[in-house]
């Protein structure tokens, strides 16, 4: 009886307490920059796209929301040719981001993306691609990898050595 | 003292329509105060503080699909919703607001609240029936055991007030508390009559009939549209039925310092016991079926009696 009474002046007193909601619409979620919300397509400082199409985060999704077509620039350059998520299927598990090796797919702070029309949650790449580096201001993918493309050959990378002619045995 | 004279005809349309009126405003109320004390807001978008919520579900109950499983009984089913409304309407025909406003002045009063109130048992027993439904059923049942067993101290914890006033018309018992409210003397009875209230009602935390977590919706699993809505309505006007029964036989009715109108005593009154119903619900889990029997029947059937015999001895000798 005693134990009744004191668990309903404990939840009196709940009145004086500070309410938990956050009127959403006026008043916005603090985010952090980790959380995973809208996934978009960052480019490199140089403003080229990093998605180099490897296909490795249509292999990781879990739900088979992403797809992507690569090709191949005059400079050897790969690139999706179209990149396409489909957000209605979309369960924002950040797979994909932890399978890009170019830092390219990113998972932002946003979740405001309702629509009335369900075919409008199907991004395309010009939906998807930002002008900006994203979380990895400094990145750029074709600087750092030993691979042969239009304006850089081997060995002129950031931090790279000349290849090693390995039909001569001089040092 | 002078006890005016209003027509009739006033004085039902006024019952009628102010508990018509609050019983779905008590929706918002319940959902209001539930959320105060779970440190939410509650329903605060359509309108003034979200009161026009009751209008939006109101709207939403009536375009509901009106659906009668096939497998019902359909008269049966249509029938019981209707009588948990009509029974708790007829007991506000002995609850008087103020000096001389009562629908019926009888001096069987607190007898017939006790007999509606029982009747209401059957619309939850047949409602539970006809659904044809086992969670309806067992709804049922357990709401036909419940009501019963609580029924028995229910009219026994009000005999010791009956005992106090000399009288079972409820503007007399009001009248007799002018000393002193009977909480006081009948501290043990108004606490009896207050779990028996809320078991009656079948409100959380004895909302065993209903059960969402075990019975899906208990009795009115099959029911829907604006059905349900009448034993929705119901529960709330019982709800409102048992507080203001409470002020009128234990915390003294309309009666109140001169600065308000008595109606006005009446109706804060009754809010601050609606207020408690809530808050029960708010704090109180649903106890188990055997330990709801096993607490009635074993501790507050010998306790009411007890009560009364130690009531009606007190009175003997004090008469003497």
């Amino acid at each position: 009886m005693l134990s009744i009474i004191q668990s309903m002046w404990l939840t009196f007193l709940h009145m004086f307490h500070k309410r938990e909601t956050i009127q959403y619409p006026e008043e916005k979620v603090k985010l952090t920059t980790r959380w995973r919300g809208r996934i978009v397509l960052t480019r490199d400082p140089d403003m080229g796209e990093r998605c180099v199409g490897c296909y490795l985060c249509a292999a990781a999704c879990p739900v088979d929301c992403i797809s992507l077509q690569a090709t191949e620039d005059e400079n050897g350059r790969r690139y999706p040719d179209f990149f396409r998520i489909n957000f209605s299927r979309c369960i924002f598990c950040g797979f994909c981001e932890e399978a890009c090796p170019t830092y390219a797919i990113q998972l932002i702070p946003d979740f405001e993306m309702g629509e009335y029309n369900r075919q409008n949650l199907v991004y395309e790449k010009k939906d998807l691609l930002i002008d900006g580096p994203g979380k990895y201001p400094g990145y750029n993918y074709y600087n750092v990898a030993g691979l042969a493309i239009g304006g850089k050959d081997k060995g002129e990378a950031e931090n790279e050595l000349e290849p090693v002619d390995v039909r001569s045995l001089l040092p | 003292m002078h006890i005016p004279v209003i027509n009739a005809g006033w004085i039902i349309a006024g019952v009628l329509g102010g508990v018509l009126a609050i019983a779905p405003g008590l929706i918002w109320v319940e959902r209001r105060l539930l959320a105060l004390w779970q440190d939410r807001y509650g329903p605060n978008r359509a309108g003034p503080f979200g009161v026009l919520v009751v209008l939006a579900d109101t709207l939403k109950l009536f375009f509901k699909e009106d659906w009668i499983p096939p497998f019902a009984d359909k008269f049966v089913f249509v029938v019981a919703p209707a009588i948990v409304v009509i029974t708790v309407l007829m007991s506000y025909v002995i609850v008087p607001v103020s000096p001389g406003f009562v629908v019926w002045d009888v001096n069987i009063g607190v007898l017939f609240f006790l007999a509606m109130s029982s009747m209401g048992a059957y619309s939850i027993i047949l409602g539970g029936w006809a659904s044809n439904n086992k969670y309806a059923l067992l709804g049922a049942m357990r709401g036909a055991a419940q009501m019963i067993s609580y029924e028995v101290f229910m009219a026994l914890s009000l005999m010791g007030v009956v005992l106090h006033a000399g009288s079972f018309n409820l503007q007399d018992i009001v009248e007799a508390q002018r000393g002193m409210w009977f909480v006081i003397p009948q501290f043990v009875g108004f606490m009896i009559f207050f779990i028996a209230g809320i078991a009656e009602t079948h409100r959380l935390p004895f909302d065993i009939p209903e059960a969402e977590s075990e019975l899906i919706a208990g009795f009115h699993s099959e029911y829907s549209g604006m059905k349900f809505g009448m034993f929705f309505v119901g529960e709330y006007m019982g709800i409102m039925l048992v507080s203001a029964i409470v002020t009128c036989l234990y915390f003294g009715g309309w009666l109140g310092p001169d600065f308000l109108p008595p109606i006005a005593w009446f109706c804060i009154k009754t809010f601050a016991f609606i207020g408690v119903f809530i808050l029960l619900r708010a704090s109180l889990p649903r106890p188990r079926y055997d330990q709801l029997m096993e607490y009635g029947w074993k501790i507050l059937l010998p306790l009411t009696l007890v009560n009364l015999m130690v009531t009606a001895a007190v009175i003997l000798y004090m008469e003497k």
